[in-house]
Parts: structure tokens; C-alpha cells; sequence
């Protein structure tokens, strides 16, 4: 009889898989699944599979596939099998995560106001000074609370060695955290039983934890503060998320053009006429809010709003100017920033990262360019990018060229080894490259959603686990319970 | 509530109350025919009429026979009144709120959308199935009834309703002014049991046949175009419908009934009253399609103040001054020019 259903003929290969050891055992916390599942009549968990994406198209949950004029519309691809961290792991990134959002939003504060983390000689002020997404309009401001990075989605990796490392702090307008809800809320009516028996920590207080860091802060004197989500609009690919936060945490979800600013505040077009708006949860980029102090064309924004920003009339999350610690190369700093603004040491590491603008750095990274991934310093979503041991020499001769052009704009990193968690694909289990990126909230305190978008290269082989280019998502079990037999954390760690 | 938000809602719902309508003219087309295939070429170009785009049905399709009038009415992407770009325009605006309205509402509307597209790539099939326009007027009616038992009864609420009703008065008078005009040169039918059909197919239509029989027993010209322009409790009716458009109209800006605070509210009012006090016998003497042109273009005024009034980008001025002393000024400058405002308010209530 053919078991394929089952995990029976699962292969690890040489790769850390999140649900089995190297031994092909389910780890501790994986059991009650992995048993669940292998007890699944043959063709259930594909049956399963199946309602979850009619589920999300019924839902609505899609974006239009560009250039195809009959509108068909595509789902963001799921996969049913989820990924697990037990809970001796997750306090370990969880605090981790806390600790480098504290640093971040020190480092920010101080590059706007005296850069004292430059003055002492640990980092150059070019590195700052020529970063794109520095913003000169933002030196002295004063964000409400003293806080930058309101909302954050890290991006994390787990190498071959076990450990977990980060990738990127995605500081601006972390996106995702919608799906992380939806999946949960799919996964539950497929899977009842597995969830009460493994005790998987819930995820669905997001939407009343974000409201509540963003009221923390509204001006001092207002009573009942008049929270808004500001989306670009319906075309912007992240829209679902827009209004499905909205529409969560009970508050209008405006576009520039429903917003105007007058007498020092800012208002909302209404039927009843103008109401006064307190907090902007702004999913649109420093560049667009406001044409009158940033890109002067951009039709997104509302002219004003930065005037009555800096009198401390509404509040805007995240800050703007807070990109400036997205920049690649000063990623690079974040592990010194945690021991000179928090005097502790990193719990979690970065990802060991050349800057080319460093002289033997760049040598070395010309010599290995087929080892290493290159990465443009201002992008993000997976452009920019050279993964050296696929490319072909043409194209390592051209980013060669554009490193010795501008070598302040490029990283290189090694090529890590993502781990893997099985996949569903045609009917049986494959192992497939996954990331994870929690969700960091900072208002009264920081606080960190217990789960995450795990993203998965659906591809067989691939490493590149955004949406634009192959990628899916899965649910994120972080569970509850320190099982008695996986008390050691050194065991799955080194 | 958003104005944007607002105007959002207004549509969706207008449009999905659009899309129910043609469905129904179709299907009570399909029964027509059954009954007397003799005559079934001739009953689809009335179907073209009611459109009032039969300029743009001659130039694409040329003759009116069933494929290529369903093919218009229902699957024509290009045209923006078909059924698809109906429930394709209201499931784009219910997109733009969908933190407006409830979860369910919304899925609803995608799935109609969703039933319309598969029906579309196999309309060979579609097209002489009466259930498919059945389906039609079913999805309509559950987004209804969602609407109704899902989202808070507050503006929003009022706002689909108001978009709601006014479509359907229209869409009832276009269609009563379309088989007036056609069945009426066939003088010599009058009184036969083909005059019978006729004008129960227009009752059924607009799913008033068993409601009409209630209170009148034999078909009759003139009750069934007082039936479906002046009754006041049937829902397709439409002084029904103005008059609930009207209520929804003041739970909006929250202003007591018979009198009016905007221009919006001024216009419905008016037309309300007009209905109100209107008899049948005048209204055929004077010319039933002058009468129901007059009534269009009042349903049109009335759909442009309620623009003015609510949706409009308002230009921020001033803020302070807040909108009801704004809408007055409205009032005041366009509506009645030669009266105050007081004056017109005292006219109001007492009509």
C-alpha cells in the first residue's frame, strides 16, 4: 500500500527541517501533528488543501494577475502544512526581537537629532548622510512618545547550524500580518483537533494590540482620538491588509483625497461634514504623505500634514524617517547599536554582511561573487538582488561593475541555507525553503505577535520566498507548553 | 461616515439593484415567449428600449433577436450597463469598503461576481437558462438580506438603501413606460386574453402579479399603472420606494420627516408629495410617458443632490463652520432661488 499520504517517505536531505530532526523523528512539539496527520484518511489533507483556497477566493482574498485582460484573479498560494516553533524558542526570539526594536529606535532618534553613535567612531556618517532613505525634513523632530518604529515585521532566518538569524528589519510598512490572521483563522476550521492538542499560543488580539499602540499615541488632551488607516487605494497590492486592519480594529480607512489639512489639524471628509483625525496609521512611504515637504508629485499624500505632525497635532505610525535604518548597510550596525545605546550583548545575530564601501570587504566580495548574494542597500521585496551561485557570469560581471560604480549601494551576504518545512505538493510531502517575519509592536511597551508569516519558496530548490516571485505562505504554530523532553535548548539550537 | 465611503455604498447597491432589474426584464421576456412563440421576435427589442443605449445595441449587434440582446444585457464588458459590468461595478465598490460593510455582505457580492464570470465563459448554455436569471435575482436578494441582517442599520445602511430604492423606481417606471408604449398600438387587443398576458408579465416582472391580484382580481390598464407608480406598499411600487428613500434620506442627517435641511432631502420631498397626491386618471389623460419622462428626470435631480450634498469633494474652506450651514446656502442659491429658506421650509411641511 502506497503511504505517500503520510510523512512515511519524508526526506530531511542535508537540510534543518523545522518539523524533524536529522534522524527523520518529529521533533517534540511537531508530534501531535505529524500523528494527526498520518492518521488522515489518504487524500484528506489534498481535500483540505482545496477548501482553504476556495475559502480564500471566495474571501475575496486575491490580487489581479497584471496584463491578463479577462480579470482573473489570483490567490496568494498556502500551503496547509504548518511551521512549528515550540515555546523555549520563541522566548529566545521573542527577546531577541525586543531587544534589537529598543536599539533600532534609539539608533533612529540619534541619527535626527545629535548622532552621537557617529560622533563616537562607530560608523561612518557618510553611511547615514548618503542613505536614501534618510530624510533631512525629519532632522529634530519629536515623534510622540519619544517612539520611531511603532510597527515592525523582522525578517528571520534559520541557517544549517540551527541558528536563527536576522535578515531584515523591515522598519517602514512591514506587510503580511493579515495573512498571518486569515491562515489562522482557515487552519482552524481544517484542523480542530491538532490545535487543542498541541496548544498553539492565539494570534487573533493583533488587531486590538494595534489599535491600542496607535491611541497610546494620540495628542495628550484628546478624549476619544479618531484613529485612520491611510491607504494608497485599491490598486496598491497590499489593500486587502489595508481594509481588513481597518475593518478589524473598527476605524475608518481613508485615502489622501478624504483627508484635508486646516487651521493646524487634520480633518476627514465626511457626510456630516469635516472630523478632526488624531492618529494616522500610514501604509504609504515618507516619500508620498505629504507633496509639500517630500516628492511634490505624488498625488497619495495630503498637503500639510507634516506641519501638523511637527506641532503635535495628529500622530503618524510609523514616523517618518524611520526607513533610515532599513538601509542594508547599516543593518549592518545593528548588533554594535544593541551594545552601545542598550550596553547588553545581541541575542540574536545578524547575518554576517560585507559593505563595499569598506575597502577589503569589497575585495573580497569581487573575488567571491559566486558564492555570494549581493544585495542593493535600498531595496526591498527580493529586487536589487544576486544570488552568485545562480547566476551566470554575465550577470556577476554586471553587478561587479555597479558595486565598483557605487559601492556605499551594495551588501553581500553568504548564501544561507534556509530551513525547510514539509509542503503538499501533488498530493505528497517535499521539503521547501521557508523564512519567518514576526510582528513587533511598540507603544506602552513592545510587544511581539506569538506567530508570524512563515513564507515558503514553493519552488523546488528556491530560496526566494516573496510573493512576487514564487512564493506562498504557511501558518505559524508557536506553541504554548515547553514539552518535558525538549527542555534543553541547546539540543535544536547548535 | 467617509463621504468616499458613502458614495461606495450607495453604488454598490445601486448597481447589484440594477443588475436584479434587468435580470427580471429578461426572464419575463423568456415567459412571454413561451406563451406566444409567434411573436418572439418582436419582444426583444423593447428589452434594447428600456437600456435607452439602443444607438450603441444597433451599431455592435444589429437585429434584436435573443442571442444578441442577452448577449448585451447580461455579458457585454464593454457596455457599462450590462449585468456583468453591473455586479463587476458594485463588487469594485464594495471593494473600496469593504471595512464598511460586513464580512458576509461582501463575500456575497464576490460570489455573484464570480457566478456571473463562470457563466460568461459558458454562455452557449447560459443563455436559454431561465434558472440562470432566476440565480441572478437570488444573489441579488441574499446580498439584500446580508445587508439587512449583518451591517448596523446607521448611515451606511441608509446610504445602500437610498441607492437601492432609487434604482428600483426607476427601473419600474422605465419598464412600465417601455410595454406601455409597445402594447399600446395594438388597440384592437385590449380586453383579450392576449392583453391579459401582456400586462400580468409586466406585473410578474417586478414580482407583482399575486399582490395585484389581491387587491384588483382582472387586469386593467389603469390599475396596474396606479398599482405599480402609486401604490404605497408594495415594494416595487414607486412611491414605495420614494417614500423609503425618503425615510433613509432623513435618518441620515437625522432631520424630522417633511421637512428638509438640504437640497437633497428638498428634492426627494417634492417628488414624494407629488406621488402622494397624484391620481391615475390624471396622470394617463396628461400622457402616461410625459408623466414617467417627468418622473425620470425628478429621480435624476434628486440623484444629483444627494451627490452635491454628500459626496462631492467639498473644498476645505471652512472647517469650522461645519456642513449643515453649507448645504443651507445650496439650498437657498439653486433650489429655490425666488423664496428664502424659511419660506420653502414652511412649504415643505405643509405638503
Amino acid at each position: 500500500m502506497s503511504a505517500d499520504h503520510t510523512f512515511a517517505g519524508y526526506q530531511t536531505e542535508q537540510f534543518h527541517d523545522e518539523l524533524f530532526d536529522l534522524q527523520g523523528h518529529p521533533r517534540p512539539g511537531a508530534k501531535v501533528l505529524v500523528d494527526f496527520i498520518n492518521r488522515l484518511p489518504p487524500g484528506t489533507l489534498q481535500e483540505r488543501q482545496e477548501a482553504i483556497e476556495r475559502a480564500l477566493h471566495r474571501m475575496g482574498i486575491t490580487f489581479a494577475v497584471y496584463g491578463d485582460e479577462s480579470g482573473t484573479e489570483k490567490i496568494f498560494p498556502f500551503d496547509i502544512v504548518p511551521r512549528i516553533v515550540e515555546a523555549f524558542e520563541w522566548n529566545h526570539i521573542s527577546a531577541g526581537l525586543k531587544q534589537r526594536i529598543r536599539a533600532l529606535n534609539h539608533f533612529i532618534n540619534d541619527m535626527y537629532h545629535d548622532q552621537q553613535f557617529i560622533k563616537d567612531g562607530h560608523m561612518p556618517l557618510e553611511l547615514v548622510s548618503e542613505a536614501e532613505s534618510f530624510r533631512r525634513e525629519c532632522i529634530g523632530l519629536k515623534p510622540p512618545k519619544g517612539i520611531w518604529c511603532h510597527i515592525t515585521g523582522t525578517d528571520l532566518i534559520r541557517h544549517s547550524d540551527g541558528a536563527v538569524y536576522v535578515l531584515e528589519d523591515n522598519l517602514r510598512c512591514p506587510s503580511g500580518v493579515s495573512y498571518v490572521l486569515q491562515n489562522r483563522l482557515l487552519m482552524k476550521r481544517s484542523f480542530p483537533q491538532a490545535f487543542a492538542e498541541s496548544s498553539v499560543r492565539p494570534v487573533f488580539d493583533y488587531p486590538s494590540r494595534l489599535y491600542e499602540t496607535l491611541v497610546h499615541l494620540a495628542p495628550e488632551h484628546v478624549n476619544d482620538p479618531q484613529v485612520v488607516v491611510l491607504t494608497p487605494g485599491i490598486y496598491n497590492s497590499a489593500y486587502y491588509e489595508h481594509s481588513f486592519l481597518a475593518q478589524q480594529m473598527g476605524v475608518e480607512l481613508v485615502e489622501g483625497r478624504d483627508l484635508a489639512v486646516k487651521d493646524g489639524f487634520v480633518y476627514m471628509r465626511t457626510t456630516d461634514g469635516f472630523k478632526r483625525v488624531d492618529v494616522i496609521y500610514r501604509r504609504i512611504d515618507d516619500n508620498f504623505i505629504d507633496p509639500q515637504v517630500f516628492r511634490p508629485d505624488s498625488m497619495l499624500g495630503v498637503p500639510g500634514l507634516m506641519s501638523v505632525y511637527r506641532n503635535g497635532r495628529v500622530a503618524l505610525a510609523n514616523a517618518p524617517g524611520t526607513g533610515v535604518a532599513d538601509d542594508k548597510a547599516i543593518y549592518a550596525y545593528v548588533p554594535d547599536m544593541i551594545r552601545y545605546y542598550l550596553n547588553e550583548e545581541p541575542i540574536l545575530p545578524n547575518v554576517p554582511t560585507y559593505l563595499c564601501n569598506r575597502e577589503e570587504d569589497r575585495k573580497y566580495v569581487l573575488a567571491n561573487l559566486d558564492k555570494l548574494v549581493v544585495k542593493a542597500a535600498n531595496e526591498a521585496g527580493g529586487y536589487g538582488m544576486l544570488i552568485g551561485p545562480h547566476a551566470t557570469p554575465e550577470d556577476r560581471e554586471e553587478f561587479a561593475h555597479r558595486i565598483n560604480a557605487h559601492p556605499r549601494n551594495y551588501i553581500a551576504q553568504p548564501t544561507l541555507s534556509l530551513s525547510r518545512v514539509p509542503t503538499l505538493v501533488n498530493n505528497h510531502f517535499e521539503g521547501r525553503h521557508v523564512d519567518l517575519r514576526p510582528y513587533i509592536l511598540y507603544g506602552k511597551d513592545i510587544w511581539v505577535l506569538p506567530g508570524g508569516l512563515t513564507r515558503v519558496a514553493l519552488r523546488k530548490g528556491s530560496l526566494v520566498v516573496n510573493s512576487s516571485q514564487g512564493g506562498g505562505s504557511k501558518d505559524t504554530w508557536v506553541l504554548a507548553d515547553i514539552p518535558a523532553q525538549a527542555a534543553n535548548p541547546n539540543d535544536s539550537l547548535k | 461616515m467617509l463621504s468616499r465611503v458613502a458614495e461606495s455604498i450607495y453604488w454598490m447597491s445601486r448597481y447589484i439593484e440594477r443588475a436584479e432589474n434587468l435580470a427580471r426584464f429578461v426572464d419575463v421576456t423568456f415567459n412571454l415567449i413561451l406563451d406566444q412563440p409567434q411573436n418572439a421576435a418582436s419582444q426583444w427589442a423593447p428589452l434594447v428600449f428600456i437600456t435607452g443605449d439602443h444607438e450603441y445595441f444597433e451599431e455592435k449587434y444589429g437585429q434584436a433577436n435573443q442571442a444578441n440582446v442577452i448577449d448585451f444585457l447580461v455579458f457585454d464588458t464593454n457596455y457599462s450597463s450590462s449585468i456583468i459590468s453591473c455586479v463587476s461595478q458594485a463588487r469594485e465598490n464594495a471593494r473600496t469598503v469593504r471595512e464598511a460593510i460586513s464580512s458576509e455582505a461582501w463575500e456575497q457580492i464576490n460570489e455573484f461576481y464570480h457566478m456571473i464570470r463562470g457563466a460568461s465563459a459558458d454562455r452557449q448554455t447560459t443563455q436559454t437558462a431561465p434558472e440562470f436569471f432566476d440565480s441572478i435575482r437570488e444573489h441579488s436578494q441574499l446580498f439584500n438580506g446580508i445587508l439587512d441582517a449583518t451591517l448596523s442599520h446607521a448611515s451606511g445602511w441608509h446610504f445602500a438603501n437610498l441607492g437601492r430604492l432609487l434604482e428600483r423606481a426607476d427601473k419600474t417606471s422605465r419598464m412600465l413606460d417601455v410595454k406601455y408604449y409597445t402594447l399600446l398600438p395594438q388597440l384592437q387587443d385590449v380586453g383579450t386574453t392576449l392583453d391579459d398576458l401582456q400586462w400580468s408579465s409586466v406585473l410578474r416582472s417586478v414580482s407583482g402579479f399575486e399582490t395585484y391580484r389581491k387587491l384588483f382580481h382582472t387586469i386593467n390598464v389603469h390599475r396596474v399603472v396606479e398599482f405599480l407608480v402609486l401604490d404605497r406598499f408594495f415594494p416595487r411600487a414607486v412611491l414605495f420606494c420614494i417614500d423609503a428613500a425618503d425615510m433613509s434620506l432623513h435618518a441620515i442627517s437625522g432631520s424630522p420627516l417633511n421637512t428638509y435641511q438640504n437640497l437633497a432631502e428638498q428634492r426627494l420631498g417634492r417628488l414624494k408629495s407629488e406621488l402622494a397626491y397624484a391620481d391615475v386618471q390624471t396622470v394617463i389623460n396628461c400622457g402616461l410617458h410625459e408623466f414617467i419622462d417627468d418622473l425620470q428626470s425628478k429621480l435624476n435631480d434628486v440623484a444629483k443632490a444627494i451627490n452635491d450634498t454628500f459626496f462631492a469633494l467639498r473644498a476645505v474652506g471652512n472647517v469650522q463652520a461645519q456642513a449643515h450651514s453649507h448645504t443651507h446656502t445650496q439650498t437657498q442659491t439653486s433650489a429655490s432661488p425666488a423664496q428664502t429658506s424659511a419660506q420653502s421650509q414652511t412649504q415643505s411641511q405643509l405638503s
